[in-house]
């Protein structure tokens, strides 16, 4: 008997026990869409996530205080005399421009309207180093810088927040921790994502920022941008910043204080992260595929026992072992492929809900059903099938004829 | 002198229930010749059955010798056994064993399918085999549509379909009214005319008893007396 025969012979079957294999099949169902679902939700994460660190930009290079990897005695901050040393157009050559930054998450108010924001203390060269572009005003001038003037660059959504209006804001006063700033600039929004959300951030000169609303000590900065003058030069520039700061520092070799990231490492990292968080997740939805495994093989094992004397008639009539091995397995087969076909489905609705529901709730998401996804939920639910089968098929292919055709 | 298509020397089959030994088959021997039509006959328990499914290679027997055509069952294996069944024996139960949800058209294939025959032909000879046994007329109607005798001469064609040496009937007219039993015993009696197939039946009732050209009479698992 050749396949194609028994593949009809399957789905004759299926068909005729219309209910047990409904059933049968949804476990299957759920499985495969489960999975799906989960491997486009991680994808879609994954995209999401790497993309927003993509849009930093690449030739851009991040420098923190701390050494995670090692334990450094007696570590040094970096100070804003750190973030000029790198400047060094003879020490550090690749090194384009810096931006030296401080951050907290302050309380920003305007009338009766308030609202949390991550306030930054920047620089000049930040607007180039973060390539930010105002929607209106004016970026900080070094007057601002060196006279700690009161004034404040704010986030699109601040300003449709506070003021319930993007444009004309320029002049208004915004508190910030309570002190008056005025308002110079709105920044241009970049839409919401995980690590780069500026349209909920104010900007305000650094220094103001350290004299007036963050106390850190002697000249601390959290973080120091480093453009490098090109993509191709990111790990020139990270060595140089490096050395200045070992030299600087005075740290021994190997225990470095500081850490330098590059846009590269952050998307890498997020990776890593989004991996385990995919596979985690696949992992659960394949449980509810091996329950459903499972279910397949007991539906078969009654199978098998209903039918006893179809198969000692089966044989009687001239047929192998293999023929009934065969036969039962391409219907349990049947059942979890076509299980597997609705689930891709399934799935796909899911991760589109989910996308749907993501995006509705304010952090976008693309789940991405993935071809390979569906192969492999294709294949695995097959293969699934073919192995929960194995058992029930092996014990109806060694059944005695005579016994068989006994049985009622 | 005639040639046995049957030869069955010293056979026995015991089965073990728990502790005791039962003897269905004592230790029979006999021959069937091509072209016979023979009846095999005893009351119940009498080991009849048991003899018709060793005959027919469905099951194995403890001991003794049994030669189908020149071969030495014994010496085969499981897939030769049911290339025996595919192709030399031809079996009619008494309960019909028709595939419920197959029409009588698939169900006269079946056979034809293990034997690696193609759709079309398959189609061809089942339709021709159902028409031979009276059923043209009813080759896409499934089982539970036709009645006994229909259903029964759908069997017949079934074994037929493999063009078998032998066709072993088990009680075929038992489940049977008496016209209808009259009917399949012809079919069986006429393939015998018409083709030279050998016939065996299994029966207890001596009216078909009489039909057969021999009997042989089985008690307590062993022959009681060959008439012939």
């Amino acid at each position: 008997m050749n396949l194609w025969q028994a593949i009809l012979e399957a789905l004759e079957s299926i068909r005729s026990n219309k209910m047990r294999s409904t059933l049968t099949i949804l476990g299957i169902v759920i499985g495969v869409g489960a999975v799906i679902a989960m491997l486009a939700v991680g994808a879609g994460a994954q995209s999401t996530i790497t993309g927003s660190i993509s849009g930093i930009g690449s030739n851009l290079l991040f420098v923190y205080s701390g050494n995670s990897t090692v334990d450094v005695t007696n570590p040094k901050m970096i100070t804003t005399d750190d973030a000029a040393a790198m400047l060094d157009q003879s020490q550090a050559p690749d090194v384009l421009a810096v931006a030296p930054e401080i951050q907290g998450s302050l309380k920003v108010s305007a009338g009766k309207e308030s609202e949390n924001a991550t306030v930054s203390g920047v620089t000049v060269d930040y607007a180039t180093v973060r390539n930010s572009t105002l929607s209106e005003g004016s970026f900080f001038s070094d007057q601002d810088i060196l006279g700690r003037t009161s004034v404040a660059i704010i986030g699109n959504s601040i300003a449709k927040k506070l003021y319930d209006r993007t444009d004309g804001v320029v002049g208004e006063t915004i508190r910030i921790s309570g002190q008056p700033f005025e308002v110079i600039g709105v920044l241009e929004s970049k839409g919401g994502s995980p690590f780069t959300s500026q349209d909920n951030t104010v900007l305000v000169p650094l220094t103001t920022a350290q004299v007036r609303l963050m106390s850190r000590g002697s000249d601390e900065v959290d973080v120091v941008y480093v453009q490098a003058i090109s993509a191709d030069s990111v790990s020139a520039a990270s060595d140089e910043i490096s050395q200045i700061l070992r030299t600087r520092h005075r740290t021994k070799v190997g225990l470095d204080d500081f850490t330098v990231y590059s846009q590269e490492d952050f998307v890498s990292t997020a990776k890593s992260i989004t991996n385990v968080f995919t596979i985690f997740l696949g992992g659960i939805a394949g449980i509810s595929l091996l329950v459903g495994g499972i279910g397949i093989m007991n539906i078969m094992l009654v199978s098998v026992t209903e039918r006893t004397r179809e198969i000692g008639l089966r044989k009687a009539l001239g047929a192998r072992k293999n023929d009934i091995m065969l036969q039962f397995l391409t219907e349990s087969s049947m059942l979890s492929l076509l299980g597997g076909v609705i689930g891709i489905g399934l799935g796909w609705l899911l991760a589109f809900l989910i996308g749907k529901i993501a995006t509705a709730l304010g952090s976008p998401l693309q789940p991405e059903v993935g071809l390979n996804a569906i192969l492999l939920a294709t294949i695995f639910s097959t293969a699934v099938g073919l192995f929960f089968g194995m058992y029930p098929a092996n014990q109806a292919a060694k059944l005695e004829p005579v016994e068989a055709l006994r049985h009622d | 002198m005639k040639e046995a298509v049957i030869q069955v020397t010293d056979l026995k089959k015991i089965y073990q229930m728990g502790s005791v030994e039962v003897k269905a088959l004592a230790g029979v021997s006999f021959n069937i010749y091509w072209g016979e039509v023979v009846a095999i006959m005893g009351p119940s328990g009498s080991g009849k059955s048991t003899l018709m499914n060793l005959l027919g290679c469905l099951d194995r027997p403890s001991s003794g010798s049994y030669i189908l055509d020149n071969e030495q069952v014994a010496d085969l294996n499981d897939d030769d056994l049911a290339l025996i069944r595919n192709q030399k024996v031809g079996f009619v139960f008494q309960s019909f064993n028709l595939l419920p949800r197959q029409t009588a058209l698939a169900n006269v294939e079946l056979p034809m399918r293990y034997a690696g025959v193609p759709q079309a032909e398959r189609t061809i000879r089942a339709k021709a085999a159902l028409e031979m046994v009276g059923l043209g007329e009813r080759v896409h109607h499934k089982p539970t549509e036709l009645s006994g005798g229909q259903q029964q001469r759908v069997a017949v064609a079934r074994a037929l379909i493999n063009d078998p040496a032998i066709v072993m009937a088990d009680e075929p007219t038992g489940n049977l009214d008496s016209k209808s039993g009259k009917e399949i015993m012809e079919l069986l009696l006429g393939l015998n005319r018409d083709k030279g197939t050998t016939i065996i039946i299994v029966t207890h009732d001596p009216g078909i008893g009489a039909q057969a050209q021999r009997v042989i009479r089985l008690r307590d698992g062993v022959l009681e007396e060959e008439k012939a």
